[in-house]
């Protein structure tokens, strides 16, 4: 079997984040960090490998030369076999050509399972993973809390609204991640160590055949959100209940 | 002129708000730029969901009935939805950004050729999509170049439309979702019993922490109960076993505004905030004040819940009568 997983940086959640002069994307000095879907992607990927002897593990991150170190460090030093990066402008990505990019290779690789976040971060868009889906014609299991993988089926549990859903889905397949499916191994020395020896690849998008490089999606103008300001703080259980009803007029 | 069509939420055969919340996005579109709108309802034994919505002013409501639809297997609806489009000629769909929504609506997006813009939150006057990102630190309007558009909505944004009057005509559409849902099968769901409003709907909406440990439901339902309330939690106390998935508030989870938010023993983390802060009023309770929740909050009592809790239960209980 052979599992492609998803390695893709993100701007660190607590950052204070600066407006590019352009308005179109962020910029300065932000620390990033690995997606912590993309986290949980890859620790599920590690742990079907485990139990499925003779499984392949392929980190894949779409991005500049900094993406290659989250391949290493955040897949490839916690087990993932090998990496492959595809260098992208990052200002011409949306999600549907990173979707595509994905299909470009998932036909190079073919995987059995595409393991990728429910979302990342930054964007916040929740669509690359169905998308990715839809090009391929493959079914898809998205918001997964639980994975098992046996005779060529994943039976996946869902975390949706009103509860959990169970899908059977047969492989090939799409599968995405969510916060609660595992908690997340840290890389071992000896991990990072053997990370820079691992096989790793880089791609242009121009490699992998795509129809087209144009985005759908484009973002205009980014603007910060007007502020809640801080309201105040009441001594104690009957002011509060006066407060809420004078006031607020919210009971 | 465009023609939107608008996905329905609903549960069981009954239509779901956040339906009317996503139809007051698309009234704004087809105010802005010309047109009508549609509604689509997908799923099995959904006659009722379509009267439902014909009081609303749709030019139709098109019923998917299948017993392969019966769940909402993304495939199979996304492939469906696409196909309804092409034979009405709409040139946007939306929907609510609702799990439903955000499993379905990106297959509906490539079958049509649309790029998507996900959970939006306001057109803006020069005609883009605005959508929280980074957690809602940041909004980024969006532009769709291509000519048909896809768009989920998040709902809380939107204040519900209103009934219309009139009596939308409803028409079936022969739907084939077989080929496209054959490799999934739906297995079980293990719903979260409650009498309470969803979540998405309340006026009220009474969230507990990661502080309030083993007793998460004796604090936060006896609140609950007098205030009419939905119970919400924070990412923390569901992970802990505290609450279920179905509670959690915030950037991953639900994303509510209601009129009154209660966050107790809720330390505020930005993801948390990504899914309250457009409450109208916010009471924060916790015995550390210095947490970032009070920089939201309206009212913020420093206190220990386990105390001021059931003390607030019992004087609002009073006030009822
Ligand atoms: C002006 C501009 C500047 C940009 N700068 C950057 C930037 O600096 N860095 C950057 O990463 N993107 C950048 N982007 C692209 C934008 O962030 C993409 O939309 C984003 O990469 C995907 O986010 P999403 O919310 O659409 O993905 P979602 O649909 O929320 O992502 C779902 C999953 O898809 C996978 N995935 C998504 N993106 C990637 C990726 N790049 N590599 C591997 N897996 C991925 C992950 O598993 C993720 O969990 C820029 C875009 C613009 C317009
Ligand atoms: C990718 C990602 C996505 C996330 N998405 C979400 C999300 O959607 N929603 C979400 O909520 N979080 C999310 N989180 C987690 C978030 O960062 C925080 O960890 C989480 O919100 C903390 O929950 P909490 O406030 O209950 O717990 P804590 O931060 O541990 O706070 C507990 C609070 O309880 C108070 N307290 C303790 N005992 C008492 C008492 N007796 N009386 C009064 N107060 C008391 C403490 O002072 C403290 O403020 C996400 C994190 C990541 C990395």
């Amino acid at each position: 079997m052979k599992i492609l997983v998803s390695a893709k940086r993100v701007s660190d959640p607590n950052a204070k984040l600066a407006i590019a002069k352009d308005g179109k994307w962020i910029e300065g000095e932000v620390e990033y960090i690995l997606n912590p879907f993309c986290e949980n992607a890859i620790e599920a990927a590690l742990q079907i490998a485990e139990a499925n002897d003779g499984t392949e593990t392929v980190a894949i991150g779409i991005g500049d030369d900094e993406t290659a170190r989250f391949i290493r460090q955040g897949a490839l030093a916690r087990g993932i076999d090998r990496g492959i990066l595809v260098s992208a402008e990052e200002e011409t990505i949306d999600s549907d050509l990173i979707a595509r990019i994905y299909a470009g290779v998932v036909h190079r690789e073919n995987p059995d399972i595409v393991l990728l976040g429910k979302q990342a971060i930054d964007g916040d868009s929740n669509q690359v993973g169905q998308l990715l889906a839809e090009y391929l014609g493959w079914p898809q299991a998205t918001f997964a809390s639980k994975i098992e993988v046996s005779d060529g089926k994943a039976v996946v549990t869902r975390e949706v609204d009103g509860g959990l859903e169970t899908l059977e889905v047969t492989l090939p397949a799409v599968i995405t991640a969510d916060l609660r499916l595992n908690e997340p191994r840290f890389a071992s020395l000896a991990g990072i160590m053997k990370a820079k020896k691992k096989p790793f690849d880089e791609l242009e998008i121009d490699d992998l055949d795509l129809e087209n490089t144009e985005t759908k999606v484009q973002v205009v103008g980014l603007v910060t959100p007007s502020g809640r300001k801080a309201g105040v703080l009441v001594k104690d259980v009957e002011e509060l209940v006066q407060k809420l009803r004078s006031e607020a007029r919210a009971i | 002129m465009s023609k939107v069509l608008i996905l329905a939420e609903h549960d069981k055969g009954a239509l779901k708000k956040v339906t009317l919340n996503t139809l007051a996005f698309a009234r704004q579109y087809v105010a802005k730029f010309g047109g009508s709108y549609d509604f689509a309802v997908v799923g099995h034994n959904v006659g009722g969901v379509a009267t439902a919505l014909q009081g609303y002013g749709a030019g139709a409501i098109h019923v998917a009935d299948h017993a392969d639809l019966a769940h909402p297997i993304a495939s199979a609806w996304g492939k469906v939805l696409a196909d309804l489009a092409k034979s009405i000629g709409a040139d946007v769909v939306t929907g609510p950004a609702s799990t439903t929504g955000k499993d379905v609506l990106p297959r509906t997006a490539v079958r049509l050729g649309a790029g998507m813009a996900s959970d939006i939150i306001a057109l803006t006057d020069s005609g883009a999509f605005a959508r929280p990102m980074w957690a809602g630190n940041l909004t980024g309007n969006v532009k769709i170049s291509t000519a048909n558009k896809v768009i989920s909505v998040r709902a809380s944004a939107f204040d519900a439309a209103e009934a219309t009057g009139g009596s939308s005509p409803i028409q079936a559409f022969a739907a084939d979702p077989a080929l496209a849902g054959s490799r999934v099968k739906f297995v079980s769901f293990d719903g979260v019993q409650s009498t309470r409003p969803d979540l998405a709907e309340a006026a009220v909406v009474v969230a507990g922490g990661r502080g309030l440990k083993d007793k998460f439901g004796a604090i936060t339902e006896p609140l609950a109960d007098v205030l009419s309330a939905a119970i919400g939690a924070s990412r923390a106390a569901v992970d802990d076993g505290f609450a279920p998935n179905d509670y959690q508030i915030g950037q991953t989870g639900k994303v509510v505004a209601p009129q009154l938010y209660f966050a107790i023993a809720i330390s505020g983390a930005v993801q948390h905030l990504a899914g309250m802060k457009n409450s109208k009023v916010i009471v924060a309770i916790n015995k550390n004040g210095d947490e970032p929740i009070f920089e939201v909050a309206d009212y913020g009592l420093v206190a220990d819940a386990f105390a001021v809790v059931p003390e607030l239960t019992s004087q609002i209980k009073a006030l009822r009568g």
